[in-house]
């Protein structure tokens, strides 16, 4: 018998959870001498009601789907792929190869060229890790730690000493060529006498992030693969005795893995700077795992709290602005986040089954 | 290269290393009783602005020390919370940790000194100063030894002298006491501890402690020795290479030393790119030896050069029987 409602598992513990962390940053603010209430409006005004700020908010949030099924799809396998800023990274490496070096005719054939040049690199990042967790037993969550801090070396190298155009004294690469640019949001969205998304970075990228969590969900659930990948997380012995590999499901669930944090890079690089430049994840890699968590893995999850944190990003950046409450305050909302579904989970859950056994007994 | 240079460069490797061995030290204490703890970091850059701040606001480096302390303690508390009371994930705790840490730090230093997220400088007595080892100035013409008594042993913070000693204490306290063959016991098989009377909750709540104490020292000495002050994200993934050089030392008190000299050392010759090139004739990029210490750990993971093995009960919540 469940301890508790399905339901309550999947709505009410991530709104407990992020109820905690709100109340405890709330209690940060008060105590660095400010309004939470006010900063909280502050933030919303910022970020949601206007269409520049949902611009904003809908460029981090594009990030922070593809970070967060990259996270997720690790988790289905029971694997904690902490290297997701490590794989954009490469990624961000592949779309710029894939735009410096390929002379496309128009942005619709250079977007799903750069997406395979992103995946690609962010999938080969993800896969030294993978063969030695499935091979050697050495942990994955060690290696990923390790490939991170060696791609941000590796990204050092290639943008001060190959990519950077003669002359610059920017550690970036030159300029995409203009038929790569992407539609933004104000361009697909605004009319002659109604300019929407006024200076904002969402652009079409976002779709393709859209696109993604379908076929995640597809995957994972509708296909035979994504079976595999599922009974593999639940119980490795019993996916051996069912004849499913472990080897080939951990490289796999990584590859892809992979693959879905290095197309994070299409939004940054290809969308918003046009060049690759270093320091271009932001510590998305990371939100990521905030974002699987709060959103239980499930793409549609990961969509919700993704614009979650797309807004706290964006409505942070206008706290900054106006208050004196620096931007590191969504770091320890995310921190929060991350430490209260992901780590203090049971604290959450075990008064909450007691409370629905409570109940159950009471109707019967 | 000359002989002056060559000590120069020792001493520094032994300046960058301390924090090093400190945090090395302290992941040992803890993973080899079973819990994960990639919150090094985390704890470090904690007690860095903690100590900082107090060692500033109250003139006393000492001061700040416990305060540096006092703070790694409470993260610690967080850990052991998280991963043996709610037998949540360590991992992700100690993620969150690290995050919580370096939000925090910028965010408090801000209210505090409102000069962007750091602490004013530290001066005199807010300071650990270099102790001058007896004889030291007598000795400097001795050659050959006297530079390196001088140099490379004499003149450092009291906190190199303690991270040093702590190596033999450590092997000490793991292979000779009885509490350190149950701290081991527990990161192997807790069931049989826990069959043998012991608490394995207490057990690796000391662990935890032991972990939290030895990263705060990591942290002061950061903030207080090796610079004076406090500022963004300073431990710059030092605990992440301590996370490194404790795999790469299998686990155990003295290799944890050489490991810690060794990436140390790169740390140091990253800083004097010149020295390389003089040495064997060829550019090393300064990315290159960044990323040694990370991509040495991946060689030994993968087994190549001698296999790394954890602690069999790493990273398992222990479930009593009933």
């Amino acid at each position: 018998m469940e301890k508790m409602p399905h339901w309550a598992d999947i709505v009410l513990i991530p709104l407990i959870s992020l109820v905690l962390s709100a109340l405890l940053s709330a209690l940060v603010i008060l105590a660095i001498g400010e309004n939470p209430w006010t900063a909280f409006k502050l933030m919303v005004d910022g970020a949601l009601m206007r269409s520049s700020g949902w611009g904003y908010t809908l460029y981090y949030a594009t990030n922070f789907i593809f970070t967060g099924l990259a996270v997720s799809v690790a988790f289905h396998a029971r694997m904690f792929n902490i290297g997701g800023e490590g794989q954009a990274m490469l990624g961000g490496l592949g779309v710029a190869l894939a735009c410096l070096y390929i002379p496309w005719p128009h942005w619709s054939l250079a977007i799903l060229g750069a997406s395979a040049g992103a995946a690609i690199f962010g999938a080969f990042w993800a896969l030294i890790p993978a063969y030695l967790q499935a091979k050697r037993g050495s942990h994955v969550v060690i290696t990923t730690i390790m490939f991170n801090f060696i791609a941000a070396a590796l990204l050092n190298y290639v943008l001060v000493s190959l990519l950077r155009p003669r002359g610059s004294m920017d550690p970036a690469s030159a300029k995409f060529p203009e038929a790569t640019h992407l539609p933004t949001f104000r361009d697909m969205f605004s009319t002659a006498d109604n300019i929407l998304f006024r200076g904002a970075p969402a652009n079409v990228s976002f779709f393709i992030a859209l696109a993604a969590c379908v076929l995640v969900w597809f995957l994972i659930w509708r296909t035979k693969l994504g079976y595999e990948i599922r009974a593999f997380g639940h119980s490795e012995s019993g996916a051996k005795y069912a004849g499913i590999s472990p080897v080939r499901i951990t490289v796999i669930s990584m590859l892809i893995s992979g693959a879905l944090a290095g197309m994070m890079a299409i939004n940054t690089t290809m969308g918003e700077s046009e060049r690759l430049v270093l320091n271009f994840t932001e510590g998305a890699g990371f939100i990521g795992i905030a974002v699987a968590l709060m959103g239980r893995s499930h793409p549609f999850g990961v969509f919700l709290a993704a614009i979650l944190f797309g807004f706290l990003y964006q409505g942070g950046a206008e706290l900054a602005l106006w208050t004196d409450i620096p931007r590191e305050l969504i770091v320890v909302i995310q921190a929060l986040v991350i430490l209260f579904t992901g780590a203090l989970d049971n604290m959450v859950r075990m008064p909450l089954e007691k409370m629905f056994l409570a109940l159950r007994k009471g109707d019967a | 290269m000359d002989f002056l240079s060559l000590v120069q460069l020792l001493d520094t490797t032994v300046r960058l290393a301390t924090p090093l061995l400190l945090a090395c030290l302290a992941g040992l204490y803890s993973e080899r009783a079973g819990i994960f703890d990639i919150g090094l970091e985390g704890k470090m850059l904690a007690a860095a602005f903690f100590s900082a701040a107090f060692a500033y606001t109250t003139g006393s480096v000492w001061l700040g020390l416990l305060a540096g302390v006092g703070v790694s303690l409470l993260l610690s508390g967080i850990h052991g919370l998280a991963s043996i009371t709610f037998r949540g994930n360590q991992l992700i705790s100690g993620l969150a940790i690290t995050m919580l840490a370096s939000g925090m730090t910028v965010l408090i230093a801000q209210d505090w000194f409102k000069q962007g997220g750091r602490t004013p400088q530290l001066e005199g007595a807010a300071r650990f100063e270099p102790i001058t080892l007896p004889f030291a100035e007598a000795l400097k013409d001795v050659p050959i030894l006297g530079p390196v008594y001088q140099e490379l042993i004499s003149g450092h913070p009291i906190l190199v002298y303690i991270a040093f000693a702590l190596v033999p204490l450590t092997w000490w306290v793991l292979y000779r006491t009885r509490f350190g063959l149950r701290l081991r016991a527990v990161g192997e098989n807790p069931a049989s501890v826990d069959t043998a009377g012991v608490s394995v909750v207490g057990l690796r709540f000391a662990a935890v402690m032991i972990c939290g104490v030895l990263c705060g020292l990591a942290g002061a000495y950061l903030a207080t020795a090796l610079q004076a002050g406090f500022v963004k994200d300073m431990t710059a993934g030092r605990g992440y290479i301590a996370l490194a050089a404790l795999i790469f030392a299998k686990w155990r008190p003295w290799y944890a030393l050489w490991a810690t000299l060794l990436f140390g050392l790169f740390q140091a010759l990253e800083l004097r790119p010149d020295l390389i090139e003089t040495v064997i004739g060829i550019k090393v990029q300064g990315q290159l030896l960044g990323a040694l210490p990370y991509i040495l750990t991946v060689v030994i993971l993968a087994g190549f050069v001698g296999k790394a093995i954890p602690p069999r009960a790493g990273g398992e919540p222990y479930v009593k029987e009933r």
